[in-house]
């Protein structure tokens, strides 16, 4: 039954910890740009605001396909959480985005629809890394399932630094930070106004945010499984991987979306590299 | 073995009865009962020998031997004579040499052309058959009304109804007689008759412009059709060690450098029929034929025919250099073809290169061969004629009823045709996402592709192309779901197309999510576990996973519109400036400026001028060096 306590646990905990993330997030942003920065729980406070705002719409489909976004999105951590297959994690993500880009394209406007197609370009650019991350860790831990990989003893890190730094860079797409936020972003440096939010608004927006939390926890999990034969380190790792994405998204301005396509793909050469080389030295070992 | 007899035969009874039916509700009525009777002894089939392993049957006959190399020669007349009619020169050049061949090898080797068992029907055969009766013959059924509206539409194409009708069920019978034959002069001879059958649908209009591309098919096929003939006299010139020309021995052979070397000459035939590059020209070509014939070709017949046998000689590719150059032919093919379909904005190339994006990925998994990966192709046969067959269906409606095929044109189709837009759409998740059939293959190929030797080349390729994928796909999606305002809703008009065929297919689509579990414990893994000794499967917690998934994916749509708040409606931000709510800017004096929204091609990265060399050179070398390899192998 461990599986669905962790599944449970997900869906109740990872809105809780991703606000707060995203609290602790502008914290350090605020302090980076030499501001105070709002209260911790302010992102909580933001939410909460949104869901008592009148209900307006374009067109009310809209609000199903935010909906099916949240839910699936949610449907895509909990199966991670419950130590499911991580390649069937990938594509449910997948699945939730695309409702999220047809969410966008549903209103017929020419803001969201730039960020729509323009999200369609971050998935294409992220995709062939997050599959890749999730074959690397197959080789080495021997398993697609989430519980196998956490469970391995082997130091993941040690045979995938290619991967985890391919990973990284695809991290500040999925994270939607600078420089890759180029569908939507939380910066007020948007030329597209907001994007693929841009006709979203009260509980649609606010459920929009929490299947971002949602998503980051999920993240924040994958980074943890190239330390998971260490819990004390994998925390640490964690924590140090988002401090340098904060920082990344404070020290960069946006690219155009050819530079996020490529950078990606890049990003999956590299991880593709690591991986020959992790193949070689196994066939040679054996 | 009646049953088996009865599909390959009954549609060519059918054929030549539709010859003299000039009425169309007559030949409605004609086909319908047809395809009734096809898709039922389809369905018996399975019934019948679904639980056994593979059956032979003896089914010998001088006759029929004597009638098909008859035949053979026949349409290799006529193709001379079409040649010589259209100036095709290369195309009666290979038809020569191909004949020659034949003749070659029926006279050289009478002792050795004959198979214990001319016909066989295992789970593998069940499929395809299964595939061939049930959407080929919908699409046949669709057809009847679609052609009428056609030459409606069309009244400068001369109306060929009754030639039309005919090859489309002749085209159905080699079908059948193709995934039944055990013996392999029986395979050539269906084959044949698939690509002359191609070759007449594609040129159905006659335009100068379909007459060419029917040639460019035919000429392409041809040249698999001679490298097949090939494979025969070399099969029969070495009998005893290759098990001649009967399937089965051939796939049991013990020496298996020698059967590799015809199994890389039919592979290069499959390579032909399935359209893969370089040769993906003929199927994009194609797309001047009525869409049904599309429809036909891209998901129950010829491709298909093409990816079968390549999946049928897995085994012998499996573990060989040779084997692995072609599946390299197909993964290339797969990421080359997807990136081109990101910068089509016509419906029919999108489908087309999405097509041979898919057959490259079969044919990957068949030349890479392990026993994962021929049960992911296997699926991936299923549903990708599953879903393609709809899409197809689909776009034909709507070219029908708003009189162009173009994505863009496509906007907002959620409003003028709800039913239309909802049934594609559901043809469009089942080929790309989960958790639809074509995304779980994938999976599964790529889980397969990380256990097979240098299997990792094939998991970067894939790992790219699946990307792209959801790029294209997605973006013709988003356009049909758009809600645009004060657009009229224009799908009552549109009673004359039979619907029958659209609903029957998107239920099999989302059928195809339920039952796979079924088709594959009942089908796939048998077929495997037969071949290799192991079989595959997807773990049942997976499984549980995605029926859950499709649930809620059925459920949300119910339960939001039945527990749907009322909201206030607003126009969409126009960036401040005075507009009206539907997309259009107003300005003084009452003028308003239209606001259009277009999808992204991106022509400039991912257009076919760009692609389509580099990646055409690389699966000609490939090609070639699959022939070097299996030489050296011997």
């Amino acid at each position: 039954m461990n599986w669905l306590i962790g599944a449970v646990l997900f869906l109740i905990l990872a809105p809780v910890a991703g606000g707060l993330i995203a609290g602790i997030d502008r914290k350090i942003t605020a302090r980076m740009q030499g501001r105070v920065g709002p209260p911790l729980l302010q992102p909580f406070y933001d939410v909460g605001k949104l869901f008592e705002k009148e209900n307006v719409v374009v067109t009310t489909a809209q609000n199903f396909y935010v909906l099916a976004y949240l839910v699936f999105i949610a449907l895509s951590g909990a199966i991670f959480f419950a130590g499911g297959d991580l390649l069937l994690v990938v594509f449910a993500f997948t699945l939730a985005h695309v409702f999220l880009v047809l969410g966008a394209y549903a209103v017929h406007s020419p803001y969201s629809h730039i960020g729509a197609e323009r999200e369609l370009i971050q998935v294409m650019a992220y995709e062939p890394m997050i599959i890749l991350a999730a074959v690397g860790l197959y080789m080495v831990t021997g398993s697609f399932y989430v519980a196998g990989i956490a469970a391995a003893t082997a130091p993941a890190i040690i045979y995938l630094p290619g991967v985890f730094l391919g990973l990284a860079v695809i991290l500040t797409i999925k994270l939607r930070k600078s420089p890759f936020d180029i569908s939507t972003s939380h910066h007020a440096h948007q030329e597209i106004v907001k994007g693929i939010t841009t006709e979203f608004s009260g509980s649609t927006l606010g459920e929009v945010e929490i299947a971002h939390w949602y998503e980051n926890v999920f993240l924040l999990g994958l980074v943890y499984l190239f330390f998971a034969w260490n819990p004390v380190i994998g925390i640490v790792a964690v924590a140090v991987t988002y401090v340098v994405e904060i920082f990344i998204d404070n020290v960069t301005a946006r690219v155009r979306w050819q530079a996020a396509l490529k950078s990606g793909w890049l990003a999956a050469l590299l991880g593709i590299a690591n991986l020959a080389i992790l193949s070689y030295m196994t066939i040679g070992g054996a | 073995m009646q049953t088996l007899l009865f599909l390959i035969l009954f549609p060519i009874l059918v054929a030549c009865l539709l010859l003299f039916v000039k009425r169309t509700t007559l030949r409605y009525a004609v086909v319908a009962l047809s395809a009734l009777a096809i898709g039922g002894a389809s369905a018996y089939l399975l019934i019948r020998y679904a639980s056994g392993g593979a059956v032979y049957f003896a089914a010998s006959s001088e006759a029929a031997d004597l009638a098909m190399v008859a035949i053979e020669m026949a349409l290799a007349l006529f193709i001379i004579y079409m040649g010589a009619k259209f100036r095709n020169y290369l195309a009666i050049a290979l038809a020569v040499v191909q004949a020659a061949l034949i003749v070659y090898l029926e006279t050289s080797f009478t002792g050795s052309l004959h198979a214990a068992n001319n016909l066989f029907i295992d789970q593998f055969s069940i499929i395809m058959a299964l595939i061939i009766g049930i959407i080929g013959s919908l699409i046949a059924v669709y057809a009847v009304r679609y052609m009428e509206t056609y030459h409606h539409h069309h009244p400068e194409v001369r109306d060929r109804q009754t030639m039309f009708f005919f090859v489309i069920f002749a085209f159905l019978a080699a079908m059948f007689g193709l995934v039944f034959s055990n013996n392999l002069m029986w395979v050539f001879f269906f084959w044949e008759v698939t690509t002359i059958a191609s070759f007449l649908l594609i040129g159905y209009s006659e335009t100068e412009e379909a007459t060419t591309n029917a040639f460019r098919a035919l000429v392409m096929n041809l040249l698999g059709g001679v490298a097949f003939v090939t494979a025969l006299i070399f099969l029969a010139a070495t009998g005893p060690a290759s098990g001649g020309i009967d399937l089965a021995r051939v796939l049991a052979s013990g020496d298996a450098a020698v059967v590799l070397i015809p199994a890389v000459l039919i592979g290069f035939a499959g390579i032909t029929k399935a359209a893969l590059m370089p040769f993906s020209s003929w199927l994009l070509g194609a797309m001047v034929a009525p869409t049904p014939v599309s429809a036909l070709l891209h998901s129950s017949t010829m491709v298909k025919a093409g990816v079968y046998i390549l999946v049928r000689f897995a085994p012998v590719f499996a573990g060989t250099f040779a084997g692995f150059s072609v599946g390299l032919v197909g993964a290339v093919t797969f990421v080359v073809a997807s990136a081109i379909a990101i910068s089509r904005s016509d419906a029919k190339s999108v489908l087309a290169y999405s097509t041979i994006a898919n057959l490259g990925l079969i044919a990957a998994c068949a030349g890479v061969g392990t026993y994962m990966l021929v049960w992911a192709a296997i699926l991936l046969i299923v549903f990708h004629a599953v879903a393609k067959s709809l899409l197809f269906l689909g776009t034909g409606a709507i070219e029908h009823r708003i009189g162009s095929r173009n994505i863009e044109e496509m906007e907002g189709l959620i409003v003028r045709m709800p039913k239309m837009a909802v049934m594609m759409f559901i043809g469009i998740a089942g080929m790309f996402l989960a958790p639809f059939g074509m995304l779980v293959s994938k999976w599964a190929a790529i889980e397969a592709f990380v256990q097979a030797p240098f299997g990792l080349v094939f998991i970067a390729i894939l790992a790219y192309g699946s990307a792209v994928t959801v790029f294209f796909w997605a973006k013709w999606m988003g356009k049909l779901v758009t809600v645009t305002r004060n657009a009229e809703r224009v799908e009552k008009g549109f009673l004359e197309e039979p619907w029958a065929p659209l609903y029957i297919t998107t239920g099999l689509v989302v059928a195809a999510v339920f039952l796979f579990p079924v088709i594959s414990s009942t089908l796939i893994e048998p077929y495997v576990l037969a071949i290799y000794g192991v079989t595959a499967h997807l773990a049942q917690t997976n499984v549980a996973i995605m029926l859950l998934m499709m649930a809620l994916l059925l459920v949300l749509p119910v339960s939001f519109f039945l527990l749907g708040r009322t909201a206030k409606h607003l126009p969409v931000y126009m960036g401040g400036r005075p507009a009206t709510p539907d997309l259009h800017f107003a300005g003084s004096l009452g003028m308003t400026r239209e606001a259009t929204t277009q999808n992204y091609y991106l022509t400039e990265y991912f257009g076919e001028a760009r692609l389509f060399r580099p990646g055409a050179a690389v699966c000609i070398v490939l090609i070639l060096a699959s022939w070097i390899l299996a030489g050296v192998a011997l």
